[in-house]
């Protein structure tokens, strides 16, 4: 049984869309059981596959049971091949955790957003979670672009399910994602007339032995990279992100926001060191200080653009794609301790965003207010809801012992390792953005609008809602709170999940260092 | 002059997908109407498919299918059996790049299907494909 666990983890929502598609439309009921039993399935299989990996090591599964055939060349993979280590593990792990946590916060939302639709929403949602745990675990090249196809295909549908605004974010979505998803097939051609293969494993044994300065496997490793950064939001190339996230409903928001772009930046951990090699990448290539320059860029810029908009989900979406720039910058650095960073930050930011995306779902919903101000006085109306964003706000900001500065700890030392100072400079100067940003919510949400404070508010702007906070504090206090459990207890899991993660800091880091060593990546320091 | 042209000529097809990539590319990128963006969506998948049926081509190979005669009893080549060794890989085109299009191709028809659905939501919307059209409109909105 336990050796079946690694296909189990996206048999199971496939088969759960399925269902749905079957059933669902004539018991509209039957819909969120299906997603939360299947999910379930898929968390305790990822969880199982990742406690072997610890246990044993490196996990393969061989798809419809192909063994590997022996020719003159060597072993050769015949089949898909599926491929779980300590890192894809805890990636494994945060997808299903996160797909079931969110099935339940939708509950609500899926039925208040999109009532006519709750079926076909369940079913695309399913499809992503399988398509992006697919990603995760396959170690075939062109499946790996099928999956990233499906994953792509059910999310422009759940953006276009939205509002009026989301048709339109979701078609420029299309063509990105359809230039992304294009160029990166183009990039594994090259590799398959290289290497004749299509297993990752594989390709990487043919790459060593092919000249090192060969032009084909330097443009296939330029154009998966350009592909995998538009479908990741890296900064010139982020155009379809916030448009995307932040007008999708609510659910599909909480869903893509912490998944999608992680998944993508684990995708190109596992190019760089995996498929084309650490020696390759870094040794041979010396691109370090080029794409390490660019992840500064689109720190600050990411910082900036998030600082000057008043749209608590607009300014979100410029947060992660300062995140991204965290990650591809920390990924470059070279060393282990900077990989190391990227690819725990890539877990709490996960995690970060989940819990941010959740709290501002139900403060929108709740108040009626997508702008900053929806957060007056909301410490005494909200006092569960307010708990978990300080949590993630000071994770955000990288405060111990959230997980937040753990993992900006593990790449600022990376990066002076590296000798990379305007990325450490970068990273500092974000942390800095993040704490005005949510300081000033905190301090919003504590002091102004109520109704000891409500007298000192002059600004023009919060003259415009006093109307609305007056009518909200003749309300009872609890009325605001009044959020189904539901909501409450997916984003106050997630948010413990954030010091969680943090506290056990070292465990995490201690099984992606060992998973690391296993793939010649320079020890540094 | 020759030179050139024998350059040219040598790699025909993957010119072509070059060009017809770009194609596609400008019309995705430059293009002001949303149907003809999805034009070029088509015409630069086409040209990635294009580019993998050329990998698998060679010169004077036959389809990858063994005739009656060919296949040993039992269906099963044995590497011991010196008398009907492997066949020889260069004497077939190899038709794993074209069976990973015919999946490419699915992938292409409902990403475009899904595409147009789209398109076909936002015209219900906007009531215009054209994207400044629609921008105009948003702009408006923004300002009531």
């Amino acid at each position: 049984m336990t050796e079946q666990f690694p296909i189990l983890i996206i048999i199971a929502p496939l088969f759960g869309a399925i269902l749905i598609a079957l059933l669902g439309f004539r018991h509209q009921s039957l819909c969120l059981p299906t997603v939360l039993g299947s999910l379930a399935i898929s968390c305790a299989a990822a969880v199982g596959t990742f406690l072997k990996v610890l246990e044993q090591g490196t996990v393969l599964y061989n798809l419809s049971g192909w063994e590997r055939v022996t020719t003159p060349r060597g072993l050769f993979s015949v089949s898909i091949e599926y491929r779980v280590d300590a890192i894809s593990g805890l990636v494994l792990v945060a997808i299903a955790a996160v797909g079931l946590l969110n099935a339940i916060y939708s509950k609500v939302h899926v039925v208040t957003e999109t009532p006519n639709k709750v079926p076909h929403y369940y079913i695309l949602y399913l499809l992503l979670v399988a398509g992006l745990a697919g990603m995760t675990i396959t170690n075939d090249a062109f499946n790996l672009y099928v999956l990233i196809e499906i994953s792509s295909l059910s999310s422009y549908a759940l953006i276009a399910i939205g509002s009026r605004r989301a048709v339109l974010a979701s078609f420029n979505y299309v063509i990105m994602g359809t230039i992304g998803a294009s160029f990166y097939l183009l990039g594994v051609g090259y590799l398959y007339i290289k290497t004749g293969t299509l297993n990752m494993t594989d390709i990487h044994a043919a790459l060593a032995t092919l000249p090192k300065d060969s032009p084909s496997v330097q443009v296939a490793l330029i154009l998966i990279l350009i592909g995998l950064w538009i479908k990741m939001a890296f900064f010139p190339l982020h155009g379809w992100l916030p448009n995307a996230y932040a007008y999708s409903p609510t659910a599909t928001s909480t869903l893509m926001g912490p998944l999608v772009t992680q998944v993508m930046i684990y995708i190109m951990i596992r190019m760089m060191l995996s498929l084309f090699g650490a020696e390759y990448v870094f040794d041979h290539l010396q691109w370090t200080n080029i794409v390490v320059g660019l992840s500064v860029i689109a720190i600050v810029a990411g910082s900036l653009f998030a600082l000057s908009r008043s749209d608590l989900r607009k300014m979100l979406t410029y947060l992660i794609v300062a995140e991204v720039g965290y990650m591809v910058g920390g990924a470059w650095l070279a060393n282990s301790m900077g990989m190391t960073g990227a690819i725990y930050h890539i877990l709490s930011d996960a995690m970060m965003t989940f819990t941010l995306f959740m709290v501002i779902g139900i403060i929108i919903t709740r108040t009626g207010k997508t702008e900053l101000t929806a957060f007056q006085g909301l410490f005494r109306k909200m006092p569960i809801t307010m708990t978990g964003f300080t949590i993630a706000a000071l994770s955000m900001i990288g405060l111990p012992p959230t997980c937040g500065f753990f993992s900006k700890y593990y790449l600022v030392r990376g990066g002076i390792e590296a000798g990379q100072w305007a990325y450490v400079g970068a990273l500092l100067f974000s942390s800095l953005i993040n704490a005005v940003i949510f300081f000033r919510l905190i301090e919003m949400a504590y002091f102004h609008g109520g109704k000891a404070y409500g007298e000192e508010i002059t600004d023009k702007d919060h003259e415009h809602h006093h109307s609305r906070g007056r009518e909200l504090d003749a309300q009872p206090d609890e009325t605001l709170e009044q959020v189904p459990w539901s909501m409450l207890a997916p984003m106050l899991m997630a948010a413990a999940s954030l010091l969680a993660i943090g506290i056990f800091n070292r465990p995490i880091a201690g099984w992606i260092n060992a998973a690391l060593e296993t793939l010649n990546l320079a020890q540094g320091g | 002059m020759d030179v050139f042209l024998d350059f040219l000529i040598a790699k025909f097809n993957y010119w072509i997908y070059v060009i017809l990539m770009m194609i596609g590319l400008f019309a995705m990128i430059a293009k002001n109407n949303l149907i003809k963006k999805l034009v070029g969506m088509c015409i630069f998948q086409t040209a990635i498919i294009l580019f993998y049926v050329s990998i698998g081509v060679k010169e004077d190979a036959r389809i990858p299918i063994l005739t009656g005669h060919e296949v040993p009893h039992g269906g099963h080549y044995h590497t011991e059996d010196h008398e009907r060794p492997y066949i020889d890989a260069k004497t077939v085109t190899n038709p794993i790049p074209h069976v990973l299009m015919l999946t490419a191709i699915v992938v292409g028809v409902s990403t475009l299907g899904m595409a147009l659905a789209i398109a076909q939501k936002v015209h219900l919307h906007y009531d215009s494909l054209e994207e400044d059209e629609i921008l105009a409109k948003l702009q408006l909105g923004n300002n009531d």
